[in-house]
């Protein structure tokens, strides 16, 4: 990491451990916010964040690791996961799973080269009236079928032209953007 | 959207903030008793009586004590609470203001999973608006003293964090590993303080238990379990969603609604629950028969048992927060057990063995977890067992 950048991150990291006070309680709040903004968490970010709340290092790594969305390493630009647990599956979702692996040409658990796109499973997210359901990073697509996967992917795409790196409000122009993108897809079909 | 209307005590038409505004102008041990008499009971599954647990925390000796709503909804076909804090947000906030008074509390949080972030901001804009409203906030209502305010804290993708010490220790900035009780939460709970944990659909229930009344309450459902429930229908049926019914209402009743007629077997109460057979259809939905948090999915009669059992313990192995011996390694050698009967090479004596794991799971497990986790197992290995063995030798 380049010194500008490193010096960069932790300014930002004080801040936000400023706003969200400097205590224990507040490391879920502050790593969350971290997520949002880096999409990862690096070795770097939670010494700075531990040197800040006065904890040691290996407590924040115990955190960041045992939340399946606080991430320890990088992740492509869109975090893709897709529901496996018992509803999504009779709904077909291994059909959507193997659409996605197509289209991406990447495997669940992997990122394709250009950092664009991250591939996982995820458990029950809540739609299993709606499923299969793919979570695309904090916005849920219901009832997606294998033809709407490359609807959403192109979304993504076109976003990503957009807004190649992850910005401050970055939940919301990804979740108000892929909405549009797909409903205006969906519109021309 | 996706709710059923059978509306008798949550759904249906009501003056907003009846209960607040009764409550109001009730004594707090009052409130106490009549969440008592109603005989409300948490609707997360466990079935603890609620106006049991407000009195514990109330009679702590605390000048600070929490009301948390657990919105950590993540129990495999559940999605009630979902539909709850979209569709009825104010009702949710009304029955956490009403514990806020009857415990003592000023401050309430409500844990949403992070998998319903699209919900943060607009629970915001509700909070915001009943606070400028007096609703939220101090003096609610113009009654002196009475201070409230609600925040919401978002999980981060844990399932165990439902369980509610497992959900104070994520609040406390900790991994989500459940602690021993006692000491119980109503006692030393959030930073050490009294905290009264409660379900998103036990705290509206409450608010509605104030404004119909205790007996009126009371009258719905059979005396062990009284009150609606609402229940999450997904799976192989014409109508999945969220319905709302009577307390006590048989399967075969609640397939009849749903348009799930066909089933071979449901699973009630979500991956931890057990799996009814067609031939018990005549079970009650109810505390003392088959309980559910409201997770209900309709197996077909096609369905493969066995892959639903995979599906099961390959939840768990990954939501065990590994930190006791009997959850995190059980589950995982419940799992291999599965692909030996997949495989069909799993001798007798070995599925016995199996049973017999998943028993010593139920007892040694330390939280509901690890708990309840071989019970999707055990009972499709029961009930299913000739489709189950079909596969040996083949």
């Amino acid at each position: 990491m380049l010194v500008l950048e490193r010096e960069g991150l932790g300014r930002r990291i004080d801040e936000i451990c400023a706003r969200h006070g400097r205590n224990r309680s507040a490391l879920l709040p502050i790593l969350q916010e971290l997520q949002e903004a880096q999409g990862w968490v690096s070795d770097f970010a939670m010494q700075e964040v531990a040197r800040h709340l006065g904890i040691h290092p290996v407590e924040v790594y115990s955190v960041v690791t045992f939340y399946a969305f606080l991430n320890s390493e990088r992740k492509g630009r869109f975090v893709l996961r897709l529901c496996r647990t018992i509803s999504c599956d009779m709904r077909d979702k291994d059909r959507v799973a193997r659409q996605l692996e197509q289209e991406l040409g990447i495997a669940f658990g992997q990122t394709t080269a250009d950092g664009r796109f991250t591939l996982e499973w995820t458990n029950c997210m809540g739609m299993c009236d709606q499923g299969p359901a793919l979570m695309v990073n904090k916005q849920i697509f219901t009832q997606v079928s294998p033809q709407g996967v490359h609807t959403i992917l192109e979304a993504c795409r076109r976003i990503y032209g957009l807004y190649p790196e992850r910005s401050e409000d970055d939940a919301l122009v990804s979740a108000g953007a892929l909405q549009v993108a797909v409903e205006s897809q969906e519109a021309h079909a | 959207m996706s709710l059923k209307d059978h509306s008798s005590i949550l759904f249906r038409e009501s003056r907003p903030d009846e209960g607040l505004r009764k409550a109001v102008g009730m004594k707090r041990v009052d409130i106490i008793t009549a969440v008592r008499e109603s005989g409300l009971k948490g609707r997360g599954g466990a079935g603890f009586p609620t106006g049991v647990k407000w009195n514990f925390a109330a009679l702590a000796q605390d000048t600070v004590k929490y009301v948390v709503c657990n919105a950590d909804e993540g129990e495999p076909g559940t999605f009630k609470d979902r539909v709850l804090l979209s569709e009825k947000a104010d009702l949710v906030l009304e029955g956490m203001a009403i514990a806020g008074r009857a415990i003592g509390a000023r401050e309430g949080i409500i844990y949403l999973r992070g998998e319903y972030d699209f919900m943060r901001r607009h629970l915001e804009q509700v909070i915001a608006s009943r606070e400028a409203a007096h609703l939220l906030g101090e003096s609610i209502l113009g009654l002196d003293g009475f201070d409230f305010t609600v925040r919401v804290h978002m999980g981060a993708g844990a399932y165990v964090c439902g369980e509610e010490t497992a959900l104070i220790e994520s609040l406390e900035g900790h991994r989500g590993e459940p602690r021993n009780r006692p000491p119980f939460p109503v006692n030393t709970g959030y930073l050490g303080h009294p905290t009264c944990v409660n379900n998103v659909e036990t705290l509206a229930l409450a608010a509605r238990v104030i404004a119909l009344g205790a007996e009126a309450f009371a009258k719905v459902g059979p005396a062990s379990s009284t009150g609606t429930k609402l229940f999450s229908v997904s799976g192989d049926c014409a109508r999945p969603g969220v319905y709302e019914f009577p307390m006590g209402i048989s399967i075969e009743d609640l397939l009849r609604e749903v348009g799930g007629e066909e089933a071979k077997a449901v699973q009630v109460g979500g991956a931890s629950g057990t799996c009814v057979p067609r031939k018990a259809f005549t079970r009650r939905l109810a505390f003392d028969d088959a309980s559910t948090g409201g997770s209900i999915i309709v197996f077909g009669p096609k369905r493969d048992m066995l892959r639903v059992a995979r599906n099961f313990m390959e939840f768990f192995d990954e939501e065990s927060c590994g930190q006791c011996t009997p959850c995190r390694s059980g589950n995982r050698v419940l799992l291999e057990g599965i692909g030996k009967l997949e495989q069909g090479c799993c001798s007798l004596s070995h599925l016995q063995e199996l049973q017999a794991l998943g028993e010593t799971m139920q007892l040694a497990s330390k939280c509901g977890l690890g708990q309840s986790s071989p019970n999707a197992f055990l009972s499709i290995v029961e009930h299913f067992k000739d489709e189950i063995l079909a596969r040996q030798g083949a």
